[in-house]
């Protein structure tokens, strides 16, 4: 068997595509923090509330009315989407003028309440929730075993990565959102509705977070922690890759995925913190993050 | 007339003179037990809110006619050595005379300290670690209802006898996890079977073990040890049937697994694995009986082998306290464990059971498999019983912990 570092090659393989599994909820959920930082200059803090919520109204949808993951995939993004245009319509529209600490402290208090509240509900030992039929079973690739879904949840966070960027680079709707961030009089003056476009804005930013919650529910055990072992993680990748960069966040996500990976296999202690080291380090030379403009 | 500011300050301070009189009185005839627990973090079920209940339901049971009133404080360690330690100072400060529960090994060490520092009294049912009543044992302190060695015993013993006899360990990196891989380890190796390696995973915040059980499964045991708790067993084991660990004949020991992570589980997953309590709520009718008192308090949570400790050890200590007197039990802690360890505890759950000088209080402990979902016949209705330890044989033995209690 060749052996690459010491270590049997198909095991090295195998971590590289477990990184990359992981990297796509990164990728995913710090997408999501880079949409709502770019455009609405908030951190979200409650952004791993919302993971967290999209994970639980999948459970609920199939609990306590039937739907399925499927539908869940649609339905759970658009109901914690639009708890996220509420919060933004009664509470973080009247932050805009403020410093950036307070949208961060209020977003971070929300995030408290919400799990709070779940906790308090559901407790915290977490709710089965099964993989679908159709994605069911594995893949025999000869140095690993890969469960389909895992599979499925790479691909399809890929897609939704490239169409959020196609759509704030390439179209026209994107092209007013970042207009409006530069200078929200001006886009006004043009007709525009830059307050609902906002309000938009972070209900799909909340909705990807959510989307991100419903592909984690059938790996992960649904639970109202699941959240907060993700968020310091993704804020990490999201300093790295540069805050408001989307194209960043999603190279770095999978990237940083990877190297975590990496470590578990090197030094698996090390592997919960190798992630704040490289950000310490990404901070220490180039502060506005790798693909960030300073 | 309006006071001035002098007098207002001078019946401010006789105010608050007399009001910390007042309590103090109050206070020396009401006995205060606290319950430090996980309220907010990954053991919160199978700890937390339904220790307290547990707690509150021995209170009531145990009835007011003793001459004295009893009091339930609980507060939340968050999983945090210091916090733990923060509270428990504070708390034994304040007059609580009973620190009880105290689940999370490293916590469970910390409060260990504080309680022999204070001289007061401190009964762990929640924490595994055996070094409670090993290197680190105290005089003021009882490890009331399961530990590492009795886990590794019984669930890593069944495993060795079944043939598994190489193993990987997959190990929660904090005092806990490296007790219970070391207990383990040593019971394997006794029986002739070789460890194979490990792997330490961190300790809060890891939630996804893929890589690690393909590691694990890189190694080629027979058996793979989950030496962890909580929703990290339960993580493990949802993953491990997910990336078809299992399919080569390994087998997963989850070494500490408790009916609350089964429920999380869900049996289709967890079906077959086998564990180890001191208590299961379907052993019999006084235990069934006991059950649907605690579920009217926590429907959503039915009680495991440490929550039934704490009701155990409320009604053990209320009873010490009302045969030695209140003021005799709040003066010294270890007289008033020393008084505990005189008798043998005795109730519905766990029958009679004696208290060592180490502070190893022994009960019968049962391997159990979990049900398949065809087999269970109703709501937590999750175990069969394999197997029972007797109460002599399923803990450490006296002169092996090391304690120094017993050694002086």
């Amino acid at each position: 068997m060749d052996e690459i570092f010491g270590i049997p090659a198909p095991l090295l393989f195998g971590q590289l595509l477990l990184g990359l599994i992981n990297g796509a909820f990164y990728a995913m959920l710090s997408l999501g923090l880079a949409v709502i930082f770019g455009l609405l200059n908030i951190i979200n803090f409650t952004h791993g509330a919302q993971f967290m919520m999209g994970a639980f109204v999948a459970w609920m949808l199939l609990a306590w009315a039937g739907v399925g993951y499927w539908g869940a995939l649609i339905l759970a993004p658009l109901i914690v989407g639009a708890t996220g245009v509420v919060i933004e319509r009664l509470m973080i529209s009247r932050l805009y003028k403020l410093d950036h600490l307070y949208g961060l402290l209020l977003t971070f208090g929300i995030g408290l309440i919400v799990e709070g509240v779940f906790r308090n509900y559901f407790g915290s030992s977490g709710l089965p929730y099964r993989i679908p039929d159709a994605l069911q079973g594995a893949w025999d690739l000869g140095f690993m075993f890969l469960p389909i879904y895992r599979g499925w949840v790479v691909v399809f966070s890929l897609v939704i990565c490239l169409a959020t960027w196609l759509v704030i680079e390439k179209t026209r709707l994107g092209a007013y959102l970042r207009a409006a961030t530069e200078n929200a009089p001006l886009v006004q003056a043009f007709g525009v509705n830059v307050p609902r476009m906002i309000t938009l804005t972070y209900g799909a930013g909340v909705a990807l977070a959510a989307l991100a919650g419903v592909l984690a529910a059938p790996i992960y055990s649904v639970n109202p922690q699941m959240g907060t072992n993700l968020i310091i993680i993704v804020f990490a990748v999201v300093v790295i890759g540069g805050m408001g960069s989307i194209l960043g966040s999603v190279l770095t996500g999978f990237g940083l995925g990877v190297v975590e990976g990496m470590t578990k296999v090197f030094w698996p202690e090390a592997s919960s913190t190798v992630i704040f080291v490289i950000m310490a380090i990404v901070l220490l030379t180039r502060p506005a993050g790798l693909f960030g403009r300073a | 007339m309006v006071p001035t500011r002098r007098q207002l300050l001078a019946s401010g301070a006789a105010a608050a003179t007399i009001a910390p009189l007042s309590r103090a009185r109050a206070q020396a005839n009401t006995v205060k037990i606290g319950v430090l627990t996980d309220m907010s973090g990954t053991y919160r079920d199978n700890t937390g809110p339904t220790s307290v209940a547990c707690t509150k339901e021995a209170v009531v049971e145990f009835g007011a006619s003793h001459g004295f009133a009893v009091e339930v404080l609980d507060a939340d360690h968050q999983n945090k050595p210091d916090v733990g330690a923060n509270i428990a100072r504070q708390w034994y400060d304040q007059g609580v005379d009973l620190i009880l529960d105290v689940p999370t090994s490293s916590v469970g060490l910390a409060v260990n300290q504080i309680a022999k520092e204070k001289n007061k009294a401190y009964i762990n049912s929640g924490s595994a670690t055996a070094d409670l009543t090993g290197p680190q044992c105290g005089p003021t302190t009882i490890h009331w209802t399961y530990d590492t060695y009795m886990l590794a015993k019984s669930t890593g013993g069944a495993m060795v006898r079944a043939g598994g006899d190489t193993w990987y360990f997959i190990t929660a990196d904090y005092a806990f996890g490296h007790a219970l891989e070391r207990d383990t380890a040593a019971f394997v190796r006794a029986a002739g079977g070789r460890i194979l390696g490990g792997v330490r995973t961190p300790f809060p915040g890891t939630s996804d073990f893929s890589s690690f059980l393909l590691q694990a499964q890189a190694a080629r045991p027979k058996v793979i040890g989950l030496a962890n708790a909580g929703g990290d067993t339960a993580n493990c084991v949802k993953q491990a049937a997910e990336f078809g660990t299992t399919r080569g004949g390994i087998k997963l020991a989850a070494l500490l697994l408790f009916l609350n992570d089964i429920h999380g589980i869900g049996l289709q997953t967890a079906k077959g694995l086998i564990c180890t309590e001191t208590f299961y709520w379907t052993r019999d009718d006084k235990t069934r009986a006991w059950t649907q008192r605690i579920a009217a308090r926590t429907p959503n949570n039915y009680p495991n082998m440490i929550h039934a400790g704490c009701y155990s050890a409320t009604l053990h200590f209320l009873k010490t306290v009302a045969d030695m007197g209140v003021a005799a039990a709040k003066a010294s802690g270890v007289d008033l464990v020393n008084r505990m360890k005189a008798r043998p505890s005795e109730d519905d759950l766990f029958g009679r059971c004696d208290i060592r000088a180490d502070g190893r209080r022994l009960m019968p402990s049962y391997l159990l498999e979990v049900k398949s979902p065809q087999e269970s016949t109703g709501p937590w209705d999750y175990y069969k019983l394999l197997q029972t330890t007797p109460a002599n044989e399923a803990f450490r033995p006296l002169s092996e912990g090391g304690c120094p209690l017993v050694r002086g």
